[in-house]
């Protein structure tokens, strides 16, 4: 892909994010958006704080980065035709996040049907090597034969 | 000779403290605006709706992550004050400032049944299993009718630790 285009594509990622209140609110930034791959980065906030103790993020906080990421990955997929909406997901907490870190998820739709799709999805802090949560999940794919 | 009842308003008053406390403190759930109401002992989380809660704005609909937090609040909540209740009722818990530290969710599966509407959203959790270290959880989310469930969630825990004595 050419730079012109490149640029052009996350420039609609970017007023993509822009258009859902919720992922505006929460500071979410599309960085990658390609054939059936996502990636969504959210900054550290204090009002996502599920601990005040330790000031770890809340893993509700974690599972709506996660929903985000994998809807992305669904609609950037070749075969998706339109939109999509979440069946089922499921998200597995291995670690807490780093207070203070943000958080980048990266989700991949690794497998599409006339009708659903099947996502992975995996979120780290800055130690990239360990993740704080992985998920799976399937969404709906719209506007296709049925 | 038996102790005569507490008067009831000293009980409302203590089991709302304590619940207030165990709410209040997270900023997490002060931020999607989440309340709970009591009946004895039985919680119901409520959900406002607000505009930063949407994820679909053509429809418009509530964020499926909004959906999936409101579900482990509720559970987490759940979890914690049923935990707290024996103690509560027993007197042991007199201080409303210290609390024991909340469970932490080990997985947790959403099931979006329809799109969450632009309204005010009500969850019901119910542990499924409560033991030592582990615990499950089941929670149903509905909105105008109770019956028509807009989501459901199962998730897993693992209960704090009481602290130890001897330190």
């Amino acid at each position: 892909m050419s730079d012109k285009n490149r640029n052009a594509k996350i420039q609609m990622a970017r007023q993509f994010m822009a258009a859902i209140p919720h992922a505006r609110d929460l500071g979410m930034e599309l960085t990658e958006l390609e054939g059936g791959v996502a990636t969504i980065t959210m900054p550290y906030d204090e009002r996502l704080i599920g601990d005040p103790e330790t000031g770890i993020l809340h893993g509700g906080a974690v599972a709506a980065l996660m929903d985000s990421c994998c809807g992305a990955a669904v609609m950037c997929h070749p075969s998706n035709p339109g939109g999509t909406a979440t069946i089922d997901l499921r998200v597995d907490y291995m670690r807490s996040a780093t207070p203070g870190q943000a958080l980048s998820t990266t989700a991949t739709c690794y497998h599409i049907t006339r009708s659903v799709a099947f996502v992975r999805a995996t979120a780290v802090d800055e130690d990239t090597q360990n993740p704080v949560a992985m998920a799976t999940g399937t969404f709906t794919v719209e506007g296709g034969r049925t | 000779m038996r102790k005569p009842p507490e008067p009831v308003q000293v009980v409302k008053q203590r089991r709302e403290a304590a619940l207030a406390g165990l709410v209040g403190r997270v900023p997490y759930i002060q931020y999607l605006g989440v309340t709970f109401d009591r009946r004895g002992d039985e919680l119901t989380g409520v959900l406002p709706f607000a505009e930063k809660l949407i994820g679909n704005p053509l429809l418009p609909a509530i964020h499926g992550g909004v959906t999936s937090a409101f579900l482990e609040i509720t559970s987490v909540i759940t979890l914690g004050w049923t935990n707290l209740w024996d103690d509560l009722e027993n007197g042991a818990h007199e201080d409303a400032t210290t609390f024991p530290r909340m469970p932490k969710t080990i997985d947790f599966t959403v099931d979006y049944l329809r799109s969450g509407l632009p309204r005010d959203a009500y969850a019901r959790a119910r542990i499924t299993r409560a033991g030592r270290r582990y615990a499950s959880v089941h929670v149903e989310a509905w909105q105008d009718n109770r019956s028509k469930l807009f989501a459901q969630a199962t998730g897993h825990f693992l209960m704090p630790q009481p602290r130890s004595d001897t330190t």
